[in-house]
């Protein structure tokens, strides 16, 4: 194999899992180390930098960085990334000063944002400390969009959610709440220097079986029963509840039914258990509260009884699965199950609708009646719109709208000033030494042991009662501590320098996973069939240094590599050593004017 | 720093043939200096005794004083272990196996231990063919007392001081042959392809078994001008063969070109498989190890590999027909068998 060039930025990142994993990017290791630090302010800032949200994430996040974690390969349990962000976010002191403002000096352009949620804030964030003269729609008498109508607040509560988007709103940006907008032409017309599409994947898929009209009393759609929930605009239910979904919309749904008199919820989900799309963590806590699910069972029917609802007729069936791995669900032949019910909240996935852009002023519209976008500039085709968020691409989560924002708000800023938006800034990387005497490290490289904690959570005679109670209570500092020692650091990187390595073999004897292998150079297949280790995970990327004096080469696996430091303490002559990288991807109004 | 080695291994490295992990037959975390050709001897013995599926319980490791004799910390930390007095691991481990030949002796020394003050005893070892795999982790300097030339320090060779040694070098390997050392091979501590089935193959080897590893001193000793450090030994090591040990259950599957290969069968059923590279050196025949040992010595070379190997050898126990349970285990009344044996014997004479 050709030396790894360790100077392309991209390579260290890689090694960052959880980072590289962040749809945003955010450096998960150095804001850990701060909470380790008790800098909980300096930590919240990291975030805040790169995910917009902490205190809201440090809740909600679909943590697409816990699967990814390094830890999880080892042991059986990643770091608690997510929670520890809440901790972060939870023990903060004042940050407002810490945050960009809006200058007075206006830079002279004018930008709507359609949809008041995550992406739409984001963009609002980059742009309004660069002069921008922001406009936020929201048909909402408050911003944060589908975070605000479809989190309940006992994941989510209120004070947190006001308290980070009130941080953007208060940089001057104009909000025109309670305001639907009904037609793309009129904001075109207002004259904008561009527009931003961040109005999510606001309506719910409904289930057209026998009965549903006749029982549409007493049938919600999901998203929209949160919604209507979180504006009190209901609350109550019947005591008898069926949810139809298995994703985090039918968890959210089931656990808030029991909060509004819901007393035999059940959750009936077609698709085995193992497939359900909502994360491992909300079924648990929907299972917390004595909530039943029932597999393998596709809707059939709803039974209306002189004009009432009185339950649904269940089918029964079995994945198969196809050598494509395509699935198909086929009836059993077991007689249908019918169950009672006074409600049905149908949570079956949530679709793009864009009823209010007229399809004659140039903005192309694909498959499925999403918007044609360019993907990494989320430009459409009418170049002043662009798209972010679930309106882009489709459902996604918070996250991914936050690393949607600052991108378009890139392009943005490029558009605006003339520039290619295709000119985009590089990430701004580091590389710092962290030996601080002999074998003294600035990092904490000794591994502990600990498994993950558990996140506490309030009694369920407090929460079922009010819908207001928060559930998790989150790390008290001592346990953020613990689970924040659990982290291994791997952005501190393992940094090899072929010219001062003697092959002594003391890195490879002490490396406690059997990493590092010195052997003859060869193809990347070749060479992962004889490393010390099994060196199965292609994802993970092969170190490999310069040819050597015996002209053999260094091969690192970084797969499950500890960040122990041990290979650099045991080096004589410091061809190993441990540096930090920092990876921070480039936000708008950096570089990238000319 | 760390003083502690993480617990975490690899999740897919695999289990020998009696279900351990190779971190079953680690130590300590080492305190020698960082470099230390002895650390790497370590994990070669862990590699080794790995591979060879030997119950941990089932060694019994014996040293002296040094840095080398330290080292026992840091490998096979479930097998039992005696740090004796300096020079004294060949009495130690004589005494230890007369009274258990069940265990297999892994004696660690250095070049002081072995070749200035322990040196009556290690030509005794020898002498007596006591079963043991005996180690010296050779680096040519007192790697403990600041690194002064030590008995194996090669004439000339230049000190880290800058002094040259004036004195000649005792050469381990030429007087166990000299002695009658039933297996005698040299190897180099950056060298883990050829030192570990070295190592295998004297651990299986019934006998002593002799084992020179030159182990550079990089605090000391890997200056330039030093015969014992890393960059000259590489320059300068020549190999009698490449070596492989095939356990007894095993197929050799290795094949070389004819001609250039000998094998050596042991008693335990296990066959040493050779492939040669110095044409005109036979591995079981001493005069032929002595002549090619001393043409490299000649030429500046650092002969390595297997050098001799005695597959008839006969250790103490059979040589002065020891009971083949161990002495440990004798019981009261078969050592005092009573009077009636005792007439038997006297008989026997009449």
């Amino acid at each position: 194999m050709e030396p790894t060039n360790i100077n392309d930025p991209e390579y260290f990142h890689k090694v960052v899992d959880c980072q590289f994993a962040c749809p945003a990017h955010t450096p998960v290791p150095e804001y850990i180390r701060l909470i380790a630090a008790e800098k909980y302010t300096e930590a919240y800032m990291v975030n805040w930098e790169s995910n917009v949200f902490p205190g809201i994430l440090g809740r909600t996040c679909d943590r697409p960085c816990e699967p990814a974690c390094r830890r999880g390969r080892i042991e059986e349990e990643p770091v608690a990334i997510c929670r520890l962000k809440r901790v972060a976010a939870d023990n903060k002191g004042a940050v407002k000063h810490l945050m960009p403002k809006a200058p007075k000096e206006k830079n002279g352009k004018k930008i709507a944002l359609i949809g008041g949620g995550p992406a739409s804030l984001t963009v609002a964030r980059d742009l309004a400390p660069l002069g921008y003269d922001i406009h936020l729609y929201d048909e909402w008498h408050k911003g944060g969009g589908m975070m605000r109508t479809q989190i309940p607040s006992f994941r989510l509560p209120e004070s947190v959610l006001d308290e980070e988007v009130n941080y953007i709103i208060d940089m001057g940006i104009h909000t025109h709440f309670n305001h639907f907008v009904s037609s793309m032409k009129e904001i075109l017309e207002k004259g904008y220097d561009a527009v931003f599409v961040g109005t999510g994947a606001p309506k719910g898929r409904d289930l057209n079986i026998p009965g549903r009209e006749e029982a549409d009393k007493n049938i919600h759609i999901g998203i929209e029963f949160l919604a209507s929930v979180a504006f009190e605009h209901v609350d109550k239910i019947g005591k008898k509840v069926i949810i139809l979904g298995g994703g985090n919309t039918a968890m959210d749904c089931c656990r808030t039914s029991r909060r509004l008199g819901g007393e035999d919820v059940r959750v009936v989900v077609r698709s085995p258990f193992e497939t359900m799309k909502a994360s491992p963590w909300e079924i648990k806590d929907a299972m917390a509260e004595d909530i039943p699910f029932y597999n393998n069972m596709p809707p059939k029917e709803f039974v209306v009884e002189n004009g009432q609802l009185t339950g649904v007729i269940f089918g029964n069936v079995r994945a198969e699965y196809d050598e494509n791995g395509k699935r198909s669900l086929i009836p059993t032949g077991e007689p249908d199950v019918f169950m009672e019910a006074d409600d049905v909240i149908i949570a079956i996935g949530q679709d793009n609708s864009f009823p209010w852009i007229e399809r004659d002023l140039g903005i192309e519209f694909g498959k499925w009646d999403v918007p044609v976008l360019d993907k990494v500039s989320f430009q459409s085709t009418l170049p002043k719109v662009f798209f972010g968020g679930d309106a882009a691409f489709g459902p996604e989560n918070i996250i991914t709208a936050a690393a949607h924002g600052h991108q378009a708000a890139i392009s943005i800023h490029q558009f605006c000033h003339g520039n290619d938006v295709y000119d985009r800034p590089p990430p701004m990387t580091n590389l710092i030494r962290q030996k601080m005497s002999i074998h003294e490290w600035i990092y904490d490289s000794p591994v502990v042991d600990d498994v993950r904690y558990e996140v506490p959570h309030e009694d369920k005679k407090f929460t079922l009662n009010d819908r207001k109670v928060e559930v998790e209570l989150g790390f008290d500092i001592s346990t953020g501590f613990k689970e924040a020692q659990r982290c291994l650091n791997c952005d501190v990187q393992t940094v090899f320098d072929t010219t001062s390595c003697i092959e002594c073999d003391a890195c490879v004897d002490i490396c406690p996973t059997s990493c590092i292998t010195f052997t003859t150079n060869g193809g990347e297949d070749d060479l992962r069939g004889r490393l010390n280790a099994p060196a199965n995970d292609r994802s993970q990327d092969l170190y490999v240094s310069d040819i050597l004096p015996t002209m053999r080469v260094m091969v690192k696996d970084e797969d499950v590599c500890l960040h122990c430091g041990l290979c650099a303490e045991r080096c004589p002559t410091a061809a190993w050593d441990m540096q930090k990288f920092l990876y921070n991807v480039t936000k708008a109004g950096h570089t990238c004017t000319k | 720093m760390t003083f502690i080695k993480p617990k975490f291994r690899h999740p897919l490295l695999p289990k020998n043939k009696i279900g351990y992990y190779k971190a079953d037959y680690e130590g300590a975390i080492s305190t020698l200096c960082a470099g230390c050709g002895h650390d790497s001897i370590s994990g070669a013995i862990v590699q080794a005794c790995f591979e060879l599926s030997i119950e941990p319980h089932k060694i019994a490791k014996v040293s002296g004083i040094g840095c080398s004799s330290k080292t026992p910390t840091y490998f096979l930390g479930k097998s039992h272990g005696f740090n004796s007095v300096h020079g004294r691991m060949p009495s130690i481990t004589t005494g230890a196996n007369m009274a258990n030949r069940d265990l297999i002796y892994l004696g660690v020394s250095g070049d002081g231990d072995t070749a200035s003050i322990g040196m009556g005893q290690f030509v005794h070892v020898i002498r007596r063919n006591l079963n043991m795999v005996y180690i010296v982790m050779n680096n040519g300097c007192y790697g403990l007392t600041k690194g002064q030339d030590s008995a194996t320090a090669d004439f000339g060779s230049i000190s880290k001081a800058g002094s040259i040694n004036p004195f000649e070098a005792i050469d381990l390997v030429g007087l166990s042959l000299e002695l009658g050392a039933t297996f005698v091979a040299r190897s180099f501590s950056g060298d883990k392809t050829q030192l570990v089935p070295l190592i295998k193959a004297a651990i299986s080897h019934p006998g002593f078994a002799f084992l020179d590893v030159l182990s550079p001193c990089v605090t000391f000793n890997n200056n330039k001008g030093s015969t014992k450090s890393y960059d000259f030994v590489r320059d300068h090591m020549e190999a009698t063969a490449t070596i492989d040990l095939v356990p007894e259950e095993e197929e050799i599957t290795v094949a070389y070109p004819e001609g250039s290969t000998t094998s050596v069968s042991l008693h335990d059923g296990s066959t040493i498989q050779l492939q040669k590279l110095a044409p005109d050196w036979n591995p079981t025949d001493r005069r032929s190890a002595f002549n090619n040992l001393q043409s490299a010595k000649a030429k500046g070379e650092i002969l390595t590999g297997l050098l001799y190997i005695n597959p008839e050898s006969q250790d103490m126990h059979e040589l002065v027909e020891t009971v083949p349970s161990p002495l440990n285990s004798l019981q009261e009344k078969d050592l005092c068998p009573g009077p009636e044996a005792l007439d038997k014997i006297n008989d026997s004479f009449r």
